[in-house]
């Protein structure tokens, strides 16, 4: 049977992948965030995952604002990246697990959660940057994904709650699924940053710690936000804590949190990375 | 939806009637093609995609806070600043009337002493 190892969350921001391409990982300004994935290489070498479940938002490069799904599901042999229009290089293409994919469709559907699957699906930079921080060089050969895209642009978006229970569907989805992979779950960006408008540059470090802390073992804390609410102490993109509230969702077991890194800012953004084990819960005798 | 949060317009229905055709440019902006083809003929590409007098104004002008004012949502915008060589911190200092120096201070000084 299929095993949920864990989860990794980071923020996706696009100069990440400039730096990476310029090799600035050392530089004074990157090493504070850089040096957060030291932990995590560790972390995948000794945990050996087969496949990663990636939360992430589509920022216009696979869908746009005409058909834009509150939830889609990646049902692909492989995504590939593609020009975004803002000068980061285009990555290589990433394998996708068809057969995985549509097990956690064929769940998430029947859990009355309407998806949308997608068999062709271009991957954007909130999928390739935190899968290039996690195996450097993009040496991500021994690794399948199923992304999952969550609408964090367009409002309405779904709530803190409805994606948590998203992750828990995937969660329990993967628990059921007869192969044996190790599977671990990924959120992607945030955390607190706002792009737009007059509040531009927006950071609000209380609330992400707030958010760091209760993530682990108090998601329901969280799931109590509003969208709104949301945008007023996240910033208009913080939103994107959507994606890292479904991959806790998508942890079934026993939590805890055995790494922590948070840095402001890194572009305009509060950057932060998090590694959550999940240790199964002893199983209950019959009565 | 209330748009009652100081200094931001939530990309709500409304935005994103208003502001379909201009975002549909930004969103061509993906093909390096595209890209050239608006340098060199900003015009003729505004007018292919069907944009109202403001947002054409707002483009013209540069001015991203115009450009939302007319239904730009922000991350098909940023296409539109990367063809003249900006990022999103030269946009928030545009945004926030500060000089670029000024607006990464202000984003260093949200961390505080322990960053």
């Amino acid at each position: 049977m299929a095993k949920i190892i864990g989860g990794v969350a980071t923020t996706h921001v696009p100069s990440i992948g400039q730096a990476i391409a310029e090799n600035k990982q050392k530089d004074p300004y990157w090493q504070p965030f850089f040096r957060g994935f030291d932990f995590v290489h560790d972390w995948l070498a000794r945990e050996r995952p087969d496949a990663a479940v990636v939360f992430y938002n589509d920022h216009g490069l696979n869908f746009f604002l005409d058909k834009l799904p509150t939830f889609a599901v990646g049902a692909a042999e492989a995504y590939r990246n593609e020009d975004e229009g803002w000068g980061i290089p285009v990555s290589r293409s990433i394998a996708g697990d068809p057969a995985l994919s549509w097990h956690l469709i064929n769940a998430l559907v029947a859990d009355e959660f309407d998806i949308t699957m997608c068999q062709d699906m271009l991957i954007d930079h909130a999928v390739t940057i935190p899968m290039a921080l996690m195996w450097p060089g993009q040496n991500w050969q021994g690794i399948k994904i199923v992304p999952i895209s969550i609408n964090t642009v367009q409002h309405p978006l779904p709530s803190m709650a409805r994606c948590f229970k998203l992750g828990r569907s995937i969660g329990r989805a993967i628990e059921t699924y007869e192969q044996d992979l190790r599977v671990m779950i990924v959120g992607t960006g945030g955390l607190s940053h706002q792009l737009d408008g007059k509040r531009a540059g927006f950071i609000n470090k209380e609330f992400d710690q707030l958010c760091l802390d209760k993530i682990t073992n108090e998601p329901e804390i969280l799931t109590k936000y509003s969208v709104h609410e949301l945008v007023a102490e996240a910033g208009a993109q913080g939103v994107e804590f959507l994606n890292w509230m479904a991959m806790r969702g998508a942890l079934p077991g026993r939590v805890s949190q055995v790494h922590r890194n948070y840095h402001i800012p890194i572009s305009n953004t509060a950057a932060a990375t998090i590694v959550l084990e999940n240790h199964p819960e002893p199983r209950l005798k019959a009565a | 939806m209330k748009q009652d949060i100081p200094g931001t317009i939530m990309f709500d229905g409304d935005q994103a009637q208003k502001g379909l055709a201009l975002n549909r440019m930004c969103f061509s902006f993906n093909s390096a093609d595209n890209r050239a083809a608006f340098l060199k003929d900003e015009d003729a590409y505004c007018s292919r995609y069907g944009l109202n007098e403001e947002q054409r104004a707002a483009v013209k002008s540069r001015d991203v806070l115009r450009m939302i004012e007319a239904g730009g949502n922000v991350y098909y915008l940023a296409k539109l600043a990367g063809i003249f060589g900006l990022n999103v911190q030269d946009i928030g200092a545009q945004q926030t009337n500060m000089t670029v120096n000024e607006f990464k201070a202000k984003l260093v000084a949200a961390g505080g002493e322990h960053g």
